[in-house]
């Protein structure tokens, strides 16, 4: 059998002492986790050994000329091979083997690779004594030369407490003073607020924050790894608004967009009485039934003077209340661009307006359409056994009916024009206000911790191990030594993208034409109620 | 066999399947611990001159015709992109197999530009190293490939790892390998 030593490697220049590790049974694998050094009383470096739960094995490491050699004595054999796999215990110790499986404590089963992780990481009582300390145990690990820390580091953590139970406090009293005004008029706000883009995200960051103030710590590795990925996504949503913020306000650039807003709105509004002028005439050479196409149009030509008179209506107030918006972005820039989401989406609300009618229109067309053509042919829809069943009709019924079949067929064109002109110009504002809510999404899951350590400490994302192979002589054992293969880019994007709502079209583009063809209400950016990674 | 041993090119000359010219590397660390290097064609300047050439001729016609000189510049960096592309993540140097028996087998490919990507199979995970063949384009060729167990089922196969994907070695290169690997998993 080989026997596997894993030795690390801050031990490589020690003193001649007791090495002390862990055996690792079900694989014939023994990882060092430190040397005790001469002189030492046996008593005491038992008991030491005993608390701190490891096993000492009697093997000498004699230094001879900068290089350890080892004798090992605990198999007589001499036929035994035995490999010695140098590791470097820092940056074992703080990196997280992927996929990061919920803790479970270490049978023989878990790979060899995660027992050595696992034993390294769960080792650091040990670790606790320098050589600095005055204790009858003089020790070397990677933590003799001082125990390393960052000052900034532990001034944050003392500061992190208080921060946190002000934050948290501060979410109750606003949550509470947003459930006490709910009170007031449950239905129509709760209704509203659940359409409106920017309430659904001020909700979500709501709950962000909740996550991140919570005065426990973080136990495992991936709850760590979600508050720090939430709390760098606030930050840098934040840094975007402010800078936002800057721009908008500094050569009085909210003016100029108020300014340039009313004439905006004027021109598409002009644009779309031409196009209505347009589908009245006799658009793309398509002759249209006269009375309809003048009945349809002038509706909608109404609509459009109606829409008109409140912009003209809005117009003194348009300035205070965009610089007023702009301020806002300070609370984030995915909440400025959500709110820009709905002002879209008020702003084109006629055309929103328009689409519901002509689809209503065309799909009840659609559907007397398919009625009478059955009717035509002597058959009927059975409701009771959702089938089409063959029926004999009277006279009367069958002559009014197939009256009405004509005239419905005679003014589809009409009809089908509308619906097609509207429902391509809802789809050009669908498109707008999905493009914005894919950025929300995008800032809110992004996880720029987990890149951040990628980058700049790729130890602490480990995929796994590689091995090469250190100088070799005959006669001598094996040795290898083992660095860590950090995560790839894109796994690290996937393992720790912050759960969403997912904004994603859940049709199909089959069942998204199927339901135009039939004239059905398409809203394609739904927002899904539970979360999907 | 002595440790560190290094069987360089021998006498019989290893090609790929299309016929290019490869060169194996076993060495022999210690008696369960070996490592097969395959070396792939480098990068031929001919043909790096050729696509060049035809850029830019390409955009000198462009240019004549269209008297922009974006055009130009847009070329030179097409160019210049496409080559760093293609060297740091197109083109393979070498692969190598390293096999540490009761350890398990490290497959790593490193590119034109020194970059390196390195794979790491445990033993207990491995079933066997076998040669399978598999039908590509128009024929069928041989391949060295890794089976690993499936923890469900203990007779099964779970997965199967390809090795020296990009070289594609011929058989008689394979087999050699072949033998070699299973000399160090008999052991253990």
């Amino acid at each position: 059998m080989v026997l596997k030593i894993f030795f690390p490697q801050c031990c490589n220049k020690a003193d001649s002492g007791l090495l002390v590790g862990h055996w690792l049974p079900g694989q014939d694998s023994a990882v060092v986790l430190a040397v005790i050094h001469y002189p030492f009383i046996p008593g005491q470096v038992k008991q030491y050994i005993h608390q701190v739960g490891c096993v000492g094995v009697g093997w000498k490491n004699e230094e001879a000329g900068g290089e350890g050699k080892t004798k090992e004595e605990k198999t007589g054999e001499e036929g035994d091979k035995v490999i010695f796999v140098h590791y470097e215990q820092r940056k074992v110790m703080l990196s997280q083997l992927h996929p990061t499986d919920p803790p479970v404590p270490l049978t023989q089963s878990t790979s060899e690779l995660r027992q050595v992780f696992g034993t390294v990481s769960q080792s650091e009582s040990l670790f606790f004594l320098d050589k600095y300390d005055d204790s009858p145990v003089k020790l070397t690990h990677w933590q003799s030369e001082g125990r390393e820390g960052s000052i900034i580091v532990e001034l944050m953590k003392q500061a992190s407490t208080p921060v946190c139970l002000l934050t948290a406090w501060i979410l109750v009293v606003c949550s509470l003073s947003v459930s006490v005004s709910r009170i007031l008029n449950v239905f129509p706000l709760r209704f509203i607020s659940s359409k409106l883009c920017s309430c659904v995200q001020l909700s979500y960051r709501t709950e962000h924050l909740q996550t991140v103030s919570s005065p426990t710590r973080a136990t495992s590795h991936t709850d760590y790894m979600r508050k720090a990925n939430i709390f760098m996504s606030f930050l840098l949503d934040v840094t975007l608004g402010l800078l936002l913020i800057y721009w908008l306000y500094r050569e009085n650039r909210v003016g100029q967009l108020a300014n340039a807003l009313l004439p905006a709105a004027d021109r598409v509004a002009k644009e779309l009485e031409e196009l209505l002028q347009w589908l009245m005439g006799a658009p793309a050479g398509l002759k249209m039934n006269r009375a309809l196409d003048q009945v349809l149009g002038r509706f909608f030509l109404y609509h459009i003077h109606l829409w008109i008179s409140y912009i003209h209506l809005m117009s003194p107030f348009i300035e205070m209340i965009l610089w007023y918006v702009g301020l806002s972005a300070c609370l984030g820039l995915t909440f400025a661009l959500s709110l820009l989401s709905d002002i879209i989406a008020l702003l084109t609300f006629h055309i929103y307006c328009f689409y519901v009618y002509g689809a209503r229109l065309y799909c009840l067309k659609v559907y007397g359409l398919t009625s009478l053509w059955r009717l035509f042919r002597g058959r009927k829809w059975n409701v009771l056994r959702q089938r089409v069943d063959s029926c004999s009709y009277d006279m009367d019924q069958l002559f009014i009916g197939t009256l009405l079949f004509t005239i419905l067929l005679f003014l589809l064109p009409t009809t089908a024009l509308y619906y097609l002109v509207f429902t391509l110009l809802r789809m050009v504002v669908v498109m707008v206000q999905g493009v914005l809510q894919l950025t929300v999404d995008f800032i809110n899951s992004f996880p720029l911790f987990a890149l951040g350590l990628r980058v700049f400490r790729s130890y602490t994302l480990a995929e796994g191990v590689k091995f090469s192979v250190l100088c070799e002589e005959p006669g001598t054992p094996l040795h290898l030594m083992m660095d860590i293969n950090p995560l790839k880019f894109s796994s690290v994007v996937q393992t720790y993208r912050t759960a969403t709502y997912s904004c994603y079209p859940k049709d199909s583009w089959l069942a998204l034409c199927k339901k135009l063809f039939l004239g059905e209400l398409i809203y394609p950016w739904r927002h899904k109620t539970t979360k999907i990674d | 066999m002595q440790n560190g041993e290094h069987f360089g090119m021998e006498d019989e000359t290893y090609t790929d399947i299309d016929g290019k010219a490869i060169s194996l590397e076993c060495q022999s660390h210690s008696g369960f611990c070996r490592e097969f290097t395959v070396s792939s064609a480098k990068v031929s300047i001919s043909r790096v001159m050729v696509y060049t050439c035809a850029v830019w001729m390409t955009a000198y016609i462009i240019f004549f015709f269209t008297e922009n000189t974006a055009v130009l510049s847009s070329a030179i960096i097409i160019t210049l992109v496409g080559m760093m592309i293609h060297i740091h993540f197109v083109k393979v140097d070498h692969e190598t197999l390293l096999v540490i028996g009761s350890l398990g087998v490290q497959v790593s490919s490193s590119y034109a530009s020194g970059r390196e990507s390195t794979d790491f199979i445990e033993m207990d995970k491995i079933k066997d190293i076998v040669i399978n063949e598999a039908i590509h384009m128009q024929r069928v060729i041989y391949y060295l490939c890794i089976l690993l167990k499936d923890p469900s089922d203990p007779s099964g196969v779970s997965s199967v790892v390809p090795l020296f994907q990009s070289s594609k070695p011929r058989l008689n290169c394979l087999v050699k390998v072949y033998r070699s690997c299973q000399e160090i998993l008999a052991k253990c």
